[in-house]
C-alpha cells in the first residue's frame, strides 16, 4: 500500500498533453476520413453496380467483424511487405481508424438517405436533374443534417480508441503518461491524468451530441 | 499450401481459450452489470441513480485501454494486489461493456408501454413482481439486438488484452511476427476467420435467446436483418 502523489499526479500534466494533442490530431483526421469515405460508400452501395457492391458490402462486413486493433497491424506490418508503402504510425492510425469507422458511417448515411422522401427523388427526376445535382443539390442536403449527431458520437468512440495505437508506438496521451510513468516508477498518478483528460474531454462532447441529437428529432 | 501451416494454426490456437474465456467472462459480467447499473438508473432513489449515473459516464467517458492500464499496472500500486491478466482482462472488458449495457437495459425498460405498469398496478403486483413478471419479459425481447452488436464489441476488444500479456489469439499472432514475418498475411487471415466464427457464434446464440425470449411473450420472433449497426466503443 502506498500513497497518492499529487506532484506526481500533477507533473504528468505537461507530458499528457502533448499527448493530446497527437490524439486530437489523429481522432480529427480519422474522423474526416470516416465521414467522407463513409459517405462514399453509402452513395456507391446505393448504386447498386454488379459486382463492385458486393465487394463493398464483403469488405465493409469484414472489417466490421474483426478488431480494429488487426487492422491497425495489417497496414503496419503487412502493408510494406505487400506493396512497398511504409507509412509511419501515426498516419497508420488515421487511415486504420478512418477507414474502420467509415464502415459503420456508411450505415449511418444509408439511413440518412432513406429517411429523404421519396417524393423528393421523384421531384429532382421530373425535373430531369442531373445525377449530381439531386444528389448535391437536393438528397445531401437533407440527408446529412440529420446525420451529424450520429457521426459526432463515432468521433468521441474514435478519440478513445486511439490509446491502441501505443502498440505500433503513437505517442499518444497514454503512451506519454506510460513515459513519465517509466521515468519516475509509478504509474498510477499518470494513467488517472490520462483517463480525466479522456473523461473531461469526451463527457462534454457527448453531451452536446445529445443536445444535438433531440433538436434534430425535434426541429 | 505455404509453409508452416501447421504451425502457424496450432500456435494461434493455442490462444483460443483465452479469447473465448475472456469474452464469455467479459460477456457474462457485462450482463450482470448491465441489468443492475441499468435498473439503478431507473430507480426512485435519488443516490442509487447518481451512484450508477457515476459508473455509466465515468467508464464511457474513459478509453478502455487507459482502464485496462489502470487496473493492471496501476491500482495493484495503490492497493497492493496484483490481479491475473486474464482476470484484470475480463474485469475491464465487464466494467467497460457494462456501463454500455446499462443504457441498453434503461432504454429496453423505459420502452415498455406505460398500460403494462397500469396493468400490473391494476392486479396488485408488488414493484419486484410488476418488474419480474411484466416488465423485464417484453424488455428484454428489446435489448436482445443491441446487446448482440455490444457482445461482438467486446470480443473484438479481447484483442487489446495483448496488451497486458493474455495470451490470446492476437498475442498468439503476434509470437510468431518476428519469425513468420513472410506469411503474415496467413496469420492475420487465420485471425481475422476466428474473430468472424467467433462472432457468429455469438449471434447466434442471441438469435436464439431472442427467439426463446419472444416466444414466452407468445409473439413471433422479428426476422433480423444481416448485422444491425453500432460501432466502435459506441
Amino acid at each position: 500500500m502506498d500513497a497518492w502523489k499529487w506532484d506526481l499526479f500533477f507533473g504528468s500534466f505537461p507530458y499528457v498533453a502533448r499527448g493530446l494533442l497527437v490524439t486530437l490530431k489523429i481522432t480529427l483526421f480519422g474522423s474526416l476520413l470516416a465521414y467522407a469515405l463513409g459517405l462514399l460508400f453509402a452513395v456507391l452501395l446505393r448504386a447498386r453496380i454488379p459486382v463492385a457492391h458486393q465487394l463493398l458490402r464483403g469488405f465493409i462486413e469484414a472489417i466490421r467483424s474483426t478488431p480494429v486493433l488487426v487492422q491497425v497491424f495489417v497496414l503496419f506490418w503487412l502493408m510494406p511487405q505487400a506493396t512497398g508503402i511504409k507509412l509511419d504510425a501515426e498516419t497508420t492510425g488515421v487511415l486504420a481508424l478512418g477507414v474502420h469507422y467509415a464502415c459503420y458511417t456508411a450505415d449511418v448515411y444509408r439511413a440518412g438517405i432513406d429517411a429523404v422522401p421519396a417524393g423528393q427523388w421523384e421531384a429532382a427526376t421530373a425535373l430531369s436533374l442531373p445525377r449530381s445535382r439531386v444528389w448535391l443539390g437536393v438528397v445531401l442536403p437533407q440527408a446529412v443534417p440529420r446525420v451529424v449527431p450520429a457521426l459526432g458520437n463515432y468521433t468521441i468512440s474514435m478519440f478513445k480508441e486511439v490509446p491502441l495505437l501505443l502498440a505500433i508506438g503513437v505517442l499518444d496521451v497514454l503512451n506519454r503518461a506510460k513515459e513519465f510513468g517509466a521515468d519516475n516508477y509509478r504509474v498510477i498518478e499518470a494513467y488517472t491524468m490520462a483517463g480525466l483528460v479522456f473523461l473531461a474531454l469526451s463527457y462534454p462532447a457527448s453531451i452536446l451530441v445529445r443536445r444535438l441529437e433531440r433538436r434534430v428529432a425535434h426541429p | 499450401m505455404p509453409e508452416n501451416l501447421d504451425f502457424i494454426l496450432r500456435t494461434v490456437l493455442q490462444g483460443l481459450p483465452y479469447t473465448a474465456g475472456a469474452a464469455a467472462g467479459g460477456i457474462a459480467l457485462t450482463a450482470v452489470l448491465s441489468f443492475a447499473a441499468g435498473l439503478a438508473l431507473l430507480s426512485r432513489s435519488r443516490t442509487v441513480r447518481v451512484v450508477s449515473r457515476v459508473y455509466v459516464e465515468g467508464f464511457r467517458g474513459t478509453s478502455e485501454v487507459v482502464q485496462l492500464f489502470w487496473i493492471y499496472f496501476a491500482l495493484p500500486v495503490l492497493v497492493g494486489l496484483q490481479l491475473v491478466p486474464l482476470f484484470a482482462g475480463i474485469l475491464v472488458l465487464g466494467l467497460n461493456h457494462g456501463a454500455y449495457g446499462a443504457e441498453i437495459v434503461r432504454g429496453a425498460v423505459r420502452s415498455v408501454p406505460r398500460a403494462q405498469y397500469e396493468g400490473a398496478v391494476a392486479l396488485n403486483l408488488g414493484p419486484a413482481q410488476r418488474m419480474r413478471r411484466v416488465i423485464l419479459p417484453q424488455a428484454v425481447v428489446e435489448m436482445l439486438p443491441p446487446f448482440n452488436n455490444l457482445f461482438i464489441q467486446l470480443l473484438k476488444n479481447t484483442s487489446l488484452l495483448f496488451l497486458i500479456q493474455v495470451p490470446e489469439i492476437f498475442r498468439q499472432g503476434e509470437i510468431l511476427r518476428p519469425q513468420y514475418g513472410g506469411q503474415l498475411g496467413l496469420i492475420y487471415l487465420v485471425l481475422a476467420v476466428l474473430y468472424l466464427a467467433l462472432a457468429l457464434l455469438i449471434t447466434f446464440a442471441t438469435g436464439r435467446l431472442e427467439r426463446v425470449a419472444a416466444r414466452r411473450l407468445g409473439r413471433k420472433a422479428p426476422g433480423r436483418a444481416g448485422v444491425p449497426a453500432t460501432g466502435g466503443g459506441l
